[in-house]
Parts: structure tokens; C-alpha cells; sequence
């Protein structure tokens, strides 16, 4: 079947003029401060609609059409891809304006008859066409400590034993691969680049509330100022788009509850 | 795409309870206003002749019990709290500058000081027995 696809191609940016962590210190690099206009937060990405029309079965992937078309059509079209099975989470892009893996959507599941448009993730710096600076997610990420934190006031002798149901209580989280899908699909990040963002609370959550875990109050801690948690409006934008489908926002409500019953 | 803010460079420095508190409250209010303002409602629309029945004599035999006092009391700064944090966030999420937001707030929060005191001030200073008004305005208790 012929199909219409509509890329949103964005040239090349410097590293200054995405920069944002670290960008007051990058040298020449760089250059003049970004404006902190409303446009530049909440406008959609910068760049210009470039339209392909292409030969696609119902049943390949996006990831495919994207492939097909880097290869066939046009060279300079710039998407990240890695395993292309659903788990590496290098895919995630905005897909008729809905975050999803490109590789595990298939032009069937988006309606016929209907042009397809492809656009990088929203709410973060674009580095070149359907590619995003991951950079700010991965510090959010980085704030909420996602690693084991165990009582080492004593030498362990043997493994630090969990039981299936103790498992159970974070098994959800654990299916987290870091596709930024849920977190640019928050209206709250695309109106405040500083918010901590839902991918976080996930991956705290995982750790939070692991029996052998014994720092649930430093991640509370970096969750519970103006950006984190409380922040949420719970508009369900996460829970529908994560790929693993971790049900996110009920997972924010566990850490709010839990820093709740912590604070009394 | 803006830059992320230092932290420490924030012009205001919000406690790390606050917010907790503030979504807490935001329950708390909630749950309560459904209460009163369904009893509100109950009791103004649902008795007598329903809405017909609300006059100027109805609220002064209403404002004459404390119960109903206390009632319109806690309905106002429950819905005046509730609806104020509610604009709170709204600021915080939409409106670009700490300077902006803390103007904003400040405007917010002299309104709604105002709304509670005048509010207050006709519940508790309500006279529902005005000299030389009309008998027939007037609760059946006015002499």
C-alpha cells in the first residue's frame, strides 16, 4: 500500500543553542544564553514538515518506513534506533502526536488512508530531526539514586534474599527501559523544564520500596520539592504512553502516599 | 529549550513540606466541600418551595442559628482554600519569572484575604431583624 509520511525535520543544533545542562561552561560552545520565551517552551519542536510518499505492508513497523526511508529516500533523515525489538527504548519519537516506540508501531495500528507524521519527543532539546538530547531526563534520573542502596552496617555473609512476594510490591517498575515516552508526554514538563518528571518517580519507586533497600528518604527527599511529586496533576499522559505499560500514574500515588506516611 | 535552573538560585526557597502540606489540604477541602456544599445545596433548593424559598428572611432565620454559622464558615474558607491553592498551581505551572509568580500570588492571596474577611464579617455581623424594614421581608422571629 502507498503511504504518506510527514517528518518533522529539524537541521542540525549546535550544542550551545541545545545545550542545557552545563551550557554557561562549555567554552565557545557556549555562545548567547537562550532566551526563556514562552515560545521556545510550549511552541512544537523548531524545524519544518518534510512530506514521503512510500510503498509499506500494513504490518511493518515504523521503525521500518523510518529505515526504508533513510535508506531509499533521503540519507540526512536523522532517527535513533537501536535493538528495534521494543526493550532498548532508543526508538521513542511522537507518532500522530502520540509518544510511542517505533518499533512497536505498525502502520495498520494508525488508521488508513492518512498521512503519518513523526516527530521527535517534545519538552526535550531536539539534537537533529526525530533525535533528542536525553541529557536533562537522564539527570532526573540520575537525582533519585536508581541503584540498590543496602544496610552495609553489616558484612553480608550471604545474598541479600528477597521472597516472591517482597518482589512483587515493585515488579511493575522494574519493566522501566528508559524511553522518555511517558516524561515528554507531561504536560507539566512542556510548561516547566525543571519538573522531575514521571520516568523518575518510576525508577524510584523500583528502589523505594525493594526490602533490601534502606534509602527511601534521600529519594523522597529529591521528590518532594516544588518539582517533584506534588508537582503531578495526574492527567494520565504517562500511564498511556509508556510502552511496558508500568501503570505510572497509580505508581506516583504510592510514592505520594508513602512520603505522606513518612512525613507523619 | 530553556535551561534548567539552579536550585540554588531560586529566587524563593520553598520548604520541602510545603507542597506535601499543600496537597494534604487540597484533599482535605475537597472531601469537605462535598459535604457542605451538598448539605448547602440540600437544604436551599431540596426544602420548602426549593429555591423559591430563599429571600432575605430564609437566610436570617438560616445565619440565626450558630450551627449555620459555622456551617457558611468553614464552606467559604474550605472553598476559598481549595480554589485558591487550585489558582496556586495554575500559577506555578503557566506563568513565566519568579517575579511574575510572586506578583501573581500576592494579588491572589490579598483577594482571597479580603473575600474571607468580608465573608466573615456578614456571617457573624448579620442583622436578620433591620429597623423600620418591611414586616413581611423580615423572619417570622422579628418583633
Amino acid at each position: 500500500m502507498e503511504i504518506t509520511v510527514k517528518v518533522r525535520r529539524v537541521p542540525e543544533q549546535e550544542g550551545a543553542s541545545r545545550s542545557v545542562v552545563g551550557a554557561e561552561s562549555s567554552g565557545e560552545m557556549a555562545g548567547a544564553a537562550q532566551p526563556r520565551t514562552g515560545k521556545a517552551r510550549t511552541s512544537t519542536a523548531p524545524g519544518y514538515w518534510q512530506t514521503y510518499h512510500m510503498e509499506a505492508k500494513p504490518t511493518d513497523r515504523i521503525l521500518d518506513v523510518l529505515m526504508a526511508l533513510k535508506s531509499e529516500q533521503d540519507g540526512t533523515l536523522t532517527f535513533r534506533r537501536s535493538c528495534g525489538h521494543g526493550i532498548c527504548g532508543s526508538d521513542a519519537i511522537r507518532i500522530n502526536g502520540k509518544n510511542r516506540l517505533a518499533c512497536k508501531t505498525l502502520v495498520k495500528d494508525l488508521g488508513p488512508g492518512r498521512a503519518i507524521t513523526l516527530e521527535p519527543l517534545k519538552g526535550l532539546p531536539v539534537v537533529k530531526d526525530l533525535v533528542v538530547d536525553m541529557e536533562p531526563f537522564l539527570a532526573a534520573y540520575r537525582s533519585v539514586l536508581p541503584y540498590l542502596i543496602a544496610d552495609t552496617s553489616t558484612t553480608p555473609t550471604t545474598e541479600r534474599l528477597q521472597s516472591p512476594q517482597e518482589h512483587a510490591r515493585f515488579e511493575k517498575t522494574t519493566k522501566c527501559i528508559l524511553c522518555a515516552a511517558c516524561t515528554t508526554s507531561c504536560p507539566v514538563l512542556w510548561t516547566n523544564p525543571d519538573y522531575t518528571g514521571p520516568m523518575a518517580m518510576v525508577n524510584a519507586h523500583r528502589f523505594v520500596f525493594d526490602s533490601r533497600d534502606v534509602a527511601a528518604e534521600e529519594r523522597f527527599a529529591a521528590l518532594s520539592d516544588g518539582e517533584g511529586v506534588w508537582r503531578c496533576r495526574t492527567t494520565f499522559n504517562c500511564t498511556e504512553a509508556c510502552p511496558r505499560d508500568i501503570p505510572i500514574t497509580e505508581v506516583i500515588g504510592e510514592l505520594k502516599r508513602a512520603m505522606i506516611a513518612q512525613a507523619l | 529549550m530553556i535551561p534548567r535552573r539552579d536550585p540554588a538560585k531560586r529566587a524563593v526557597v520553598v520548604p520541602q513540606r510545603a507542597e506535601l502540606t499543600s496537597w494534604v489540604i487540597m484533599r482535605v477541602t475537597g472531601a469537605l466541600l462535598i459535604v457542605l456544599v451538598g448539605g448547602h445545596l440540600a437544604i436551599n433548593l431540596m426544602t420548602g418551595h426549593g429555591v423559591h424559598s430563599v429571600d432575605f428572611a430564609f437566610v436570617s432565620g438560616k445565619w440565626a442559628s450558630p450551627f449555620w454559622q459555622v456551617w457558611d464558615l468553614l464552606l467559604l474558607l474550605a472553598g476559598l482554600g481549595h480554589g485558591a491553592n487550585g489558582m496556586r498551581t495554575v500559577i506555578n505551572d503557566y506563568v513565566r519569572g519568579d517575579r511574575a509568580r510572586l506578583t501573581w500570588k500576592l494579588v491572589m492571596g490579598v483577594v482571597v484575604a479580603i473575600l474571607v474577611a468580608l465573608g466573615s464579617l456578614v456571617i457573624f455581623t448579620h442583622d436578620p431583624c433591620p429597623h423600620g424594614a418591611p414586616a413581611d421581608l423580615l423572619p417570622s422571629f422579628c418583633g
